[in-house]
């Protein structure tokens, strides 16, 4: 058996999508706490930031990510994970709708049994995609200097000069349209999570019930609550609830 | 509960053979017995169609006692029907009511083609077992059953995986048409156990190949198999499959 036949095979490919999925869970991981400074600026009474400081703390952060030899090797890993999740979810998705035949079901069987996101992971995922290309053209190819962006400002702290990503962040959330668009790409993020961080886990091989009870209550947790965090960046920056 | 007699509109598949286009043809049944079994049902529909030079709707069945998964009728869009782990031939007639309207398709899915009307060719599954679904055993005295101690909990799970009865349910209601549940209830029956264990790895991947080879599809997990699965057979058997596949598909050479 090559290397190629082990993933290659019905159940090889689908071991791709889980160690891939759960790659870029943990990458999600990463990018909202890093995003959640933004919220450091959040206009609350009694809250513990000073929420006069234009994101710098943000900022701060999103420049060590940037700035960081070792991260950005990890984005190497990064990038080759994203394609290979695209790639083999797409392949995936067109081989087994080949697989019913030319006659299709008159009554379909529908929800009896298995729920609409767990059968629509192709769509959502597409979405996703469509999503990642237009944040990629908001923020990383301005961050990265691969495409120039008028409001992409440098910033000053400590005598250190970086990219105010914050104030790009304010720019690019003052339209209505974007913040629609990025909120319903939570939403489809939430429902792909929902159905991939479980089936992952049981892809990989966890067929022990208490393993698999304690795996499906994290997958739920962390479906709602890390795009829901997502979410809030966009709405609390096109609402001004964090200052400027 | 009361017996009671319904008239009933039924849409069933006809298809002269695995190369034609099939179609949908109406049929009126009356005075159906809530008593009958649903296979019944259609044995006096045909009884009526043969009395009338009629060609009778061809479906499997054999031993109309829900073991031996010949029966194989996809009911108003759900694999064996509308109960919970039961088959069709076990399908009773007080499920419906007077007037009601009754689709019933064949499986659909590449690897099992239609043979004709209801009937499709479920001999993908009998290749999956040949590649690997049974244990060698040597020939001469045979060997006491209690001789190797077995763990309770192995021996149960391995009595539930080996209730699978084959029907093909499962390829029927996945999106995918993926033959995982059977495959995976199969591969944990004999894994489970210490008979099973000298052909593990050869098995798993011998099988999976198989399943491949047949045209089935690749699992997404959606649990639409295990939801209509007459005998119960549970998810976790895919998720054991697929660590026994894995562990083995890394060391094979
Ligand atoms: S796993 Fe269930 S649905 Fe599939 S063949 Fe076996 S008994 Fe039928
Ligand atoms: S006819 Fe044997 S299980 Fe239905």
């Amino acid at each position: 058996m090559t290397w190629k036949q082990v993933f290659t095979s019905s159940i090889g490919k689908k071991i791709v999508m889980a160690l891939t999925g759960i790659f870029l869970i943990l990458f999600l991981i990463v990018h909202v706490g890093i995003n959640a400074m933004v919220f450091a600026d959040l206009n609350l009474p009694l809250w513990p930031f000073d929420s006069n400081e234009n994101g710098a703390i943000f900022n701060k952060a999103a420049h060590y990510m940037g700035s960081t030899v070792l991260i950005r090797i990890l984005e190497i890993g990064l990038f080759a994970g994203f394609f290979l999740h695209i790639i083999q979810g797409l392949v995936l998705e067109f081989d087994n709708r080949k697989k019913r035949g030319s006659e299709n079901y008159a009554v379909s069987i529908g929800n009896k049994g298995s729920k609409w996101y767990s059968r629509s992971m192709g769509l959502l995922g597409t979405l996703l995609l469509i999503f990642l290309i237009i944040h990629w053209y908001h923020f990383w190819l301005p961050g990265r200097e691969i495409m120039h962006h008028e409001a992409l400002t440098p910033v000053t702290y400590d005598g250190i000069e970086m990219h105010n990503m914050y104030a790009l962040m304010e720019y690019t959330f003052k339209s209505p349209l974007v913040v629609l668009i990025y909120v319903l790409a939570c939403v489809s993020l939430a429902y792909h999570l929902l159905h991939g961080f479980q089936s992952a886990f049981r892809t990989i091989g966890v067929s022990n019930n208490k393993w698999m009870g304690l795996v499906n209550s994290i997958g739920i947790g962390y479906s709602v609550i890390v795009p829901l965090l997502f979410a809030l960046m966009p709405i609390a920056m096109h609402f001004g609830w964090v200052s400027s | 509960m009361q017996h009671y007699t319904m008239n009933l509109t039924l849409k069933v598949w006809r298809q002269k053979n695995s190369k034609s286009k099939g179609h949908f043809e109406s049929y009126q049944v009356k005075n159906i017995s809530s008593e009958m079994s649903f296979l019944e049902m259609i044995d006096v529909l045909n009884e009526e169609l043969i009395a009338e030079g009629k060609d009778p709707i061809a479906f499997d069945h054999d031993c109309r006692e829900g073991i031996c998964g010949m029966c194989s009728m996809y009911i108003n869009g759900r694999p064996h029907g509308p109960w919970e782990q039961n088959t069709t031939c076990q399908l009773h007639m007080r499920a419906y009511k007077d007037g009601d309207t009754i689709v019933i398709e064949p499986w659909r899915a590449n690897a099992f083609p239609v043979i004709k009307d209801l009937m499709v060719d479920r001999s993908a599954f009998d290749r999956i077992i040949q590649a690997g679904g049974y244990i060698s055993v040597n020939t001469g005295n045979a060997v006491d059953a209690n001789a190797i101690p077995i763990e309770k909990q192995k021996a149960d799970d391995a009595f539930m995986a080996a209730a699978c009865i084959g029907c093909g349910a499962c390829v029927a209601a996945c999106k995918n048409s993926s033959a995982m549940l059977f495959t995976s209830a199969k591969v944990s029956q004999l894994s489970l156990l210490p008979q099973g264990d000298p052909e593990r790895k050869t098995r798993v991947l011998n099988m999976v190949a198989q399943m491949d080879k047949e045209g089935f599809g690749a699992c997404t997990n959606t649990g639409a198999c295990e939801a209509v699965c007459p005998k119960g057979i549970s998810l976790s058997n895919i998720a054991r499959m697929n660590a026994e596949y894995f562990s083995a598909s890394l060391v094979a050479q």
